[in-house]
């Protein structure tokens, strides 16, 4: 694990990524198309992964987090319009036909959503459900997906008789374990988490954490996890990359990103979820004014400017790009730009020195 | 190999001890319905009193209004009350009558001399056939048409489908019947008329299968009037129900399970949003049967609607009494069904 | 003060106005509507019921349309036109009236039902529940055939079995109003029911009675039409006492087609336009209903 990771920092830098990756975005963007014209809701998003490890992707809600995560398995609705490259294992997502798309999904991607809401189908059993994917893919006669089901049930810590059950009869955390089970139920090599467990409190929440965990390390499955909360994601992944209006604006080891983040932003959406599942930090990122800029009238400059506790005068013209800040980092601030301005009152200067010490 | 954790959550724990054995939720499912049956007979007794005060609402003498100026003398006025028990106290009328009407006794029809349930036993065939014919394609149609529109929302089939549903919703159903059968039945200018427009069987009608043939041809105008005015509101509720279903995450969830298309639709978005639509279909009801009354009247099709058409149109308030009560039970008896249906297919309101 | 208020509501009204106008069916419904109804009241400068009479009419009988009488005439020889524009002030009076006493026992009752917690408000739900599921039509005709059938049995025939869906519309909404922390403040001030219905609460159900009331117009004038033409008439020159005509002469047999069309056209062009400006207002006030389209 740590070892490709280690591999991942690099190749993450590296503009030439090997084929060894499992997954690569590369300058992904998707803009919606509605009635008053276009929105950009993912704007330029390049990451990798490798097989094994484990990406979190944070931000607020309208950062463009989950529209990036449903571009991947191409769920979005059809006025949705997604640009750049896609490739899981080597294979363009956007290129292939319909049939081989639909091949591809679940068995070899599957998605994870907040089971507690609406994820699960509220007047099936959620055995039929679980086994669904097997059969639509052909892996199991319908004896064989029984036996597949109580063995996943099991996986998750539920009896098997829960298979009987509808989604109702759950808890919102059993719930979510039938989730995890159902998305578990090909075997994929990569399972996309969408806010896997938002709705939960704290103590169920911690338990499904540690399950994935558990799970993804079992069976080497990727992960990419998706939440608003930096400390779940520091919690499950090797990686962290935070996204701000559409952008990835600053990406790195989770510790490092979590602890030590050099974009003011993921240092607001850090100080907002100081530990795990703490129930008073479950709002808006702490200190931090304003709201996420609408996506129709995106700021100047630094899309963040208008929010920023730290920023200059030049955040409003400035085209800030992704610039290395330190060994296998990088973030979107003209803080952390090669060429820093000298700035009295930053702390980053500091900051770098306690890092590279 | 995680640790079951079940016992952390209270509904969890809830949930296992009683997912166990089966009875538990077949008691919930009895309970509901044998709520719902007491309502139901409350409802029915409401309408029983209410319908009994309602009449002794009538301004005037009752046998005065019924004689219609018909020339009677004070005895035979006298008699006629003492027959109909009006020299009695309200109370021991109130009693005589509820006593009467749960023994099914609904009194006689002034205009046809005879009793008021015989009567209606004869129309109850034919309203039977067309208000069901009618209803089922109502039904199919509105569903079929309200899938396809509501799956691509916004699409043109969807805005044709919405502009069609809110026409036919503001179209008098008496007026459209009348158009019908100008253009239908009698034939405009140079265009003869295809379909028959009155009753339900020709004079000289032939027997065996010709018979049923007679009959679905004079079937064809008032039905076709009731499904144009009923389908519309079908089709918006089952459009707008599965509106809702496919912004659910299920659904999306079904897309990345790598079904396709269509099986999304046929075995997840449809049936969700079948269960509430096909509900509201059966507890709106009434609406149905008005516009029976309207089509039978219009056509006339000798079934109850007409019957109480005639009823109040003579009026004969026995006749209207006692079909009034007939139509207002039979809609409260499918109300009560299809809340109870609904309970048992639904499991997500099972259990609530 | 009142400067402020006023100025207020008329940015209110103004910006309301601009969400409204985006609807264009709502616009063309409104432009409908307004022509009717002014039509409707500039009526009497122009004819009087003698429009309406046997007597006086000396047309052709069931003369088609023609340059002199553009919509033909009736069995007696009357102008459809002319009729037309006569009967249209009693079926929107019947109409608009109905539609009114319908909202306003819904409203009374729904404000009740929502702001009585406890046996009361359950009782009023109760009855309320009994009420939606009579069958409108059947019982309206039973209380016209039972009231006689004068233009206010009528209006209260339609009032007395339409009311209860706005009850329920009232009730949700009051329920939804009350569970606001502001209405909890004013009881703990001391505001009694009076106050907290008046003040609060009918303020914030405004905006939805007035698409529904909309919308209870147009049902309404198809229910009067329905029942003026299953014979529980006003014996006034409407709608639907002259599609009743047309049916009780033969029209459809006579081949006089404008007799049937014509009055139909001018109830199915009002209700569709009550219809269309009831969505719009609908979808404009309803903040819920605007994020779902």
């Amino acid at each position: 694990m740590t070892e490709q990771a280690q591999e991942g920092r690099v190749t993450e830098h590296d503009e030439a990524t090997r084929p060894v990756s499992l997954l690569e975005l590369d300058d992904v963007s998707v803009t919606y198309r509605i009635a008053s014209g276009e929105v950009p809701a993912v704007r330029g998003v390049s990451l990798t992964l490798d097989s094994g490890a484990a990406l979190g992707v944070a931000g607020e809600s309208g950062s463009g987090k989950s529209t990036l995560a449903m571009a991947l398995l191409r769920l979005l609705p059809r006025d949705a319009r997604v640009g750049g490259r896609i490739l899981l294992d080597g294979e363009d997502v956007l290129a292939m036909k319909w049939g081989r798309m639909r091949a591809v999904r679940w068995a070899e991607a599957s998605i994870v959503f907040q089971g507690a809401q609406h994820g699960l189908n509220p007047v099936r059993r959620i055995g039929d459900q679980i086994a669904e994917p097997l059969l639509v893919h052909g892996l199991a006669k319908p004896d064989a997906a029984r036996k597949r089901v109580a063995e996943l049930l099991d996986q998750v810590g539920l009896p098997a008789w829960r298979a009987r059950s509808y989604p109702h009869e759950l808890s919102g955390g059993q719930r979510q374990r039938v989730m995890i089970a159902m998305a578990l139920a090909c075997s994929p090599r990569l399972i996309i988490a969408d806010e896997p467990t938002t709705a939960l409190d704290v103590m169920v929440q911690a338990q499904v954490l540690s399950l994935i965990k558990e799970l993804i390390a079992e069976h080497g499955i990727s992960l990419i996890m998706i939440s608003h909360d930096l400390s779940v994601l520091a919690d499950v992944c090797d990686r962290l990359a935070v996204m701000y209006a559409g952008r990835v604006v600053e990406h790195g080891p989770s510790a490092e990103v979590f602890h030590k983040a050099e974009h003011p932003y993921s240092r607001a959406l850090a100080a907002a979820f100081p530990t795990v599942g703490d129930p008073v930090s479950r709002m808006a990122p702490k200190g931090l004014g304003g709201d996420p800029p609408d996506p129709m009238q995106l700021p100047g400059g630094c899309s963040f400017h208008p929010r920023c506790p730290v920023a200059l005068d030049e955040c409003s013209t400035l085209d800030v790009q992704l610039w290395p800040a330190g060994p296998a980092r990088a973030a979107a601030c003209v803080h952390v730009r090669p060429t820093a301005p000298s700035d009295p009152e930053q702390d980053v200067e500091a900051k770098k020195e306690e890092e590279s010490s | 190999m995680t640790t079951p954790l079940e016992t952390t959550e209270p509904a969890a724990a809830q949930a296992a001890a009683g997912a166990g054995d089966e009875r538990p939720a077949w008691r919930g499912t009895l309970r509901y319905a044998l709520a719902k049956a007491g309502g139901a007979l409350f409802s029915i007794a409401m309408v029983i009193v209410g319908t009994f005060f309602l009449f002794r609402l009538l301004p005037g003498d009752p046998v005065r209004n019924m004689a219609q100026g018909r020339n009677m003398t004070p005895a035979q006025l006298d008699l006629e009350r003492h027959r109909l028990g009006l020299d009695k106290s309200l109370i021991q009328q109130f009693f005589d009558f509820v006593g009467d009407t749960l023994r099914l006794d609904l009194g006689m029809s002034y205009e046809y001399k005879r009793p008021v349930l015989d009567l209606i036993g004869e129309r109850l065939g034919p309203t039977l056939l067309l208000a069901g014919t009618g209803l089922v394609i109502a039904v199919s149609l509105g569903i079929w048409q309200g899938t396809r529109a509501g799956w691509r929302h916004g699409s043109r089939f969807d805005r044709f489908s919405t502009a069609t549903s809110l026409l036919l919703w503001s179209v008098p159903t008496f007026w459209l019947g009348l158009l019908l059968m100008m253009v239908f039945g009698v034939g405009v200018g140079p265009i003869p008329g295809i379909f028959p427009f009155r009753g339900i069987e020709s004079v000289d009608a032939p027997d065996g299968f010709a018979y049923v043939l007679d009959v679905a041809s004079h079937m064809v105008l008032p039905c076709l009037t009731l499904v144009a005015v009923v389908y519309a509101q079908y089709l918006l509720v089952m459009r707008s129900s599965l509106v809702e279903e496919i912004s659910q995450d299920y659904v999306t969830v079904a897309r990345a399970k790598g079904l396709r298309d269509d099986e999304v639709r046929r075995r997840h978005a449809v049936p969700n949003a079948l269960l509430p639509t096909v509900t509201l279909v059966f507890m709106r009801i009434g609406f149905v049967v008005g516009g029976a009354v309207t089509v039978e009247t219009i056509y006339t099709w000798p079934g109850l609607g007409q019957l109480f058409y005639e009823a109040v149109s003579v009026p004969d308030f026995t006749l209207m009494q006692g079909t009034f009560m007939l139509i207002t039970v039979a809609v409260i008896v499918m109300n009560t069904l299809a809340d109870v249906a609904y309970h048992i297919l639904d499991p997500r309101v099972r259990s609530a | 003060m009142t400067s402020v208020a006023a100025a207020r509501r008329k940015l209110a009204l103004s910006r309301f106005w601009g969400e409204y106008r985006r609807h264009r069916a709502g616009v063309a419904g409104l432009v409908i509507l307004v022509a009717a109804v002014l039509l409707a009241l500039i009526a009497p400068l122009f004819i009087g019921d003698e429009v309406t009479s046997v007597v006086e009419s000396v047309g052709e009988k069931f003369a088609p349309p023609s340059l002199g009488e553009p919509f033909g005439t009736d069995e007696s020889g009357r102008s459809i036109l002319l009729m037309v524009w006569w009967g249209s002030r009693t079926s929107l009076l019947i109409g608009f009236l109905a539609a009114l006493l319908s909202i306003v026992i819904g409203l009374v009752l729904g404000v009740a039902a929502g702001h009585f917690r406890g046996w009361a408000g359950a009782a009023l739900m109760r009855v309320t529940d009994w009420f939606l599921v009579l069958p409108s039509l059947v019982t309206a005709l039973v209380l016209a055939a039972i009231l006689g059938g004068s233009t206010w049995t009528i209006i209260m025939a339609i009032g007395i079995t339409t009311w209860p869906s706005t009850a329920r519309l009232i009730r949700a909404q009051t329920l939804a109003v009350e569970a606001r922390p502001y209405i909890e403040r004013s009881k703990a001030l001391g505001g009694g029911h009076w106050h907290i219905t008046t003040r609060h609460v009918l303020p914030n159900v405004a905006p939805l009675l007035l698409a529904s009331t909309t919308l209870e117009v147009a049902s309404a004038i198809v229910t009067e039409s329905t029942l003026a033409f299953l014979g529980a008439s006003s014996n006034r020159t409407s709608w639907g006492t002259m599609l009743r005509a047309s049916y009780d002469f033969g029209a459809a047999t006579q081949g006089a087609w404008w007799y049937i069309l014509i009055p139909g056209l001018a109830i199915l062009a009002v209700v569709m336009a009550f219809t269309l400006v009831g969505r719009a207002l609908e979808a404009v006030l309803n903040p819920r209903l605007r994020r779902a389209a």
